[in-house]
């Protein structure tokens, strides 16, 4: 595992953007070989789908060959809801960049037989090769997707009922209403997520800092679903300073150490000199003021 | 990318770096359009897996809906209420000349003349939807002849009617024919009009109140038979008084019916009312005002003596009297000066000053479905949404702003696909 740590969410979701980035470009995806990605919603990655749009306005990256595959969707939400992933992603993504539409797919929580949705699309991603970089956030309860708790670590794409937890988290997305929060989604399973080649697990927030404890300070447990990529040979978990507030001292010091520290402060410009009584700086701002 | 025609093999054109005028604001979003029908572009990403074929640059600028004036009765040399072999054409031309205003609906606006006139030019023009030949006729505005005598104003009184035999015969033996009519203005204290009133709302005729000396109640009461619209408001009425408002009063009436709005029209052009009365107005009724120009035949013209249905008219500078005397006989005012004036002088936000000419003359005249609005069309079968596009100002200083190509010429090209939306900078500045 490699635990990534930066001071706040800003820079976190910018490191991840970057590493997605640079997968991507390094891979050279083309006509012939697509680079898959599989991709979360929620307030986590938010900031980090914000940072690949200004790459890709930037023209650093282009998404013409990337295959995306959502974790996961509500059942029963009407596509065009505000609050369905498809939303989401189409607002605070697709509509951004340059995808092709026919290779972004979402699982489709209105299919007229669930089960079949979810076997087609772990048929999708079967044909697609396979995920390159499956990025994924963590819920309170330690979950990946919507793997809740007592799921089985080797699950594949399935339809889910939400646990109660979820739902209260989730609420505040309809009106803190939590009549209106849907309690069944089409979730990737874990087993399908250890299928690929690389994991990224954001986690960002104090509220998330006992589920980061739970997931890579614990044994592999179902009830933190997320703890299953412990037994996944590339996982990068990237994550503030306030996520990892239960986790051990000598934990975050092992992991902070191994990120190069800055090299660069000569590139800085020099710090600005205040003004105090020996050195008359303050004197010279004094002078310059105006009189309006 | 491979081929996205899946629903339709239509060119889709996506307007980025925008702000579109919906839902009352002004949102950051890009405005997808194909066939002169705007789409969802969430439905096309998902269900059609469709994409955009070309990218418009707006460079921040807005789009707004096209504007629709409700009272204009010429321009440019012609006069709808001419009765000419060819009123269709003189239609056509106007229609084409507007849209350099931002206007892609009308009304085109006959004063009070004899029963020949309508006769003759009510049957040559037919509702028809616009393009970029033309803004599009959305039906005749009647103005008269059942009107008051003492508040005629510029129209010839030897042509003024009353309701003698019982209302719906004296339309018809008046106009001929309803069929292509969008509005009617009369006075409703005249004998008999209730009937008419309700038989024309009935018809889906929007009833104006105007020239006319009613009083509150009289106006009310018309009100209540179906009369939704006031013809330039302040103009060619009694004036508002504190213990008798009169057709002024209906701005703030609680007699009208419930879930019906009266709409008022303003010309906002500071001539025709004073800025402090277009205030007053707007701070008491601002989800009713609608911007018309009230133009008449010598809009566009140089200065000079011009005719207007059954008289002659000068222009002096920004005002059009009736030839020899003080009397205004209209305005030679254009829809996008009086939606910058307007701004200007009721100190309102962009989206309520472009509203006031789009979203509140479609609501008036019951098509808010289809135009006026740039919501997302359906999916078939519906119609279009109308629109058009110009180059904004900052664009206008490349090209020479006079120039007659400056549409035809439009570097991007939109003319193929039939439809645009007006586009203007923060200040409304365009063409």
């Amino acid at each position: 595992m490699r635990l990534v740590i930066l001071d706040d969410y800003d820079l976190a979701s910018e490191w991840a953007a970057k590493y997605i980035r640079n997968r991507i470009v390094q891979f050279k995806p083309s006509a012939d070989r697509f680079f898959t990605l599989g991709l979360p919603t929620g307030s986590t990655p938010y900031g980090c789908y914000q940072k690949l749009i200004e790459y890709y306005r930037h023209g650093d990256i282009s998404f013409k060959y990337v295959k995306t595959f959502n974790m996961d969707e509500y059942v029963g939400l009407p596509r065009a809801h505000p609050e369905s992933y498809h939303s989401y992603m189409w607002n605070n993504f697709f509509k951004h960049i340059d995808i092709d539409p026919a290779n972004a797919h979402i699982l489709d929580g209105n299919a007229q037989n669930l089960e079949e949705e979810c076997q087609a699309y772990e048929q999708k991603i079967a044909e697609a090769g396979g995920i390159e970089l499956f990025v994924g956030g963590i819920g309170p309860d330690g979950h990946i997707a919507f793997n809740e708790p007592g799921s089985s670590l080797v699950s594949r794409t399935r339809v889910k009922t939400l646990a109660k937890d979820t739902i209260v988290a989730n609420a505040r997305f309809f009106g803190n209403d939590l009549s209106k929060v849907p309690t069944m989604a089409l979730t990737v399973g874990v087993g399908t997520v250890m299928d690929a080649k690389e994991v990224m697990i954001l986690i960002t927030g104090a509220h998330k800092a006992f589920a980061l404890y739970k997931a890579i300070e614990e044994g592999v447990n179902h009830m933190w679903t997320v703890s299953a990529f412990q037994q996944h040979p590339r996982t990068i978990f990237v994550c503030d300073e306030d996520a990892t507030l239960e986790l051990r001292v000598k934990t975050v010091k092992y992991f902070k150490g191994q990120q190069p520290t800055r090299k660069w402060r000569h590139l800085d410009k020099p710090p600005l000199r205040e003004g105090n009584w020996t050195n008359g700086i303050g004197r010279q701002n004094l002078k310059e003021q105006t009189h309006d | 990318m491979p081929s996205n025609k899946s629903v339709s093999d239509a060119p889709i054109t996506q307007f980025i770096n925008c702000r579109i005028l919906r839902d009352n604001e002004l949102q950051r979003e890009d405005l997808w359009v194909r066939e002169g029908r705007i789409l969802d572009p969430e439905k096309l990403f998902f269900d059609e897996q469709g994409y955009a074929d070309k990218r418009v640059d707006c460079e921040g600028s807005i789009i707004a809906p096209g504007f629709i004036d409700v009272q204009i009765n010429g321009g440019y040399g012609i006069d709808f209420s001419q009765a000419s072999e060819n009123v269709s054409d003189g239609v056509s031309f106007v229609a084409k000349k507007i849209l350099e205003h931002g206007v892609t609906s009308f009304c085109p606006t006959l004063v009070t003349s004899p029963p020949e006139v309508y006769h003759k030019v009510l049957p040559q023009v037919k509702v028809h939807d616009g393009g970029p030949h033309g803004a599009g006729v959305l039906g005749f505005h009647l103005e008269g002849p059942f009107i008051s005598a003492e508040k005629k104003g510029a129209h010839p009184e030897k042509y003024l009617r009353t309701f003698k035999s019982g209302g719906l015969e004296d339309l018809m033996e008046v106009y001929g024919s309803l069929d292509d009519v969008a509005i009617v203005t009369l006075a409703p204290e005249l004998p008999g009009s209730q009937s008419v009133v309700r038989e024309l709302s009935r018809r889906g005729i929007t009833v104006s109140l105007g020239h006319s000396a009613a009083d509150l109640s009289q106006a009310e009461e018309a009100v209540q038979h179906g009369a939704t619209f006031i013809t330039h408001l302040f103009n060619a009425m009694l004036p508002f008084h504190h213990r008798d408002p009169g057709i002024v009063g209906l701005l703030t009436s609680d007699r009208i019916p419930a879930g019906r709005t009266v709409y008022y029209g303003m010309i906002a052009d500071g001539i025709h009312t004073n800025p402090a009365a277009l205030r007053i107005a707007h701070r008491a009724h601002p989800s009713g005002l609608v911007l018309v120009t009230d133009a008449i035949t010598a809009m566009g013209l140089p200065p000079g003596r011009h005719t207007l249905g059954q008289q002659v008219i000068e222009i002096q500078g920004l005002h059009a009297y009736v030839a020899g005397t003080k009397t205004l006989s209209g305005s030679i005012a254009t829809m996008d000066m009086c939606v910058r004036h307007f701004k200007q002088a009721s100190g309102c936000s962009v989206q309520e000053a472009l509203e006031a000419a789009s979203l509140h003359p479609a609501q008036l005249l019951g098509i808010s479905h289809k135009k006026g609005k740039l919501d997302y069309g359906s999916d078939a079968g519906q119609s279009r949404l109308h629109l058009y596009f110009c180059i904004p100002a900052v664009r206008a200083a490349v090209v020479p702003p006079l120039c007659p190509q400056r549409f035809l010429g439009c570097k991007y090209g939109l003319f193929s696909w039939g439809g645009g939306c007006i586009t203007v900078d923060q200040s409304l500045q365009f063409l």
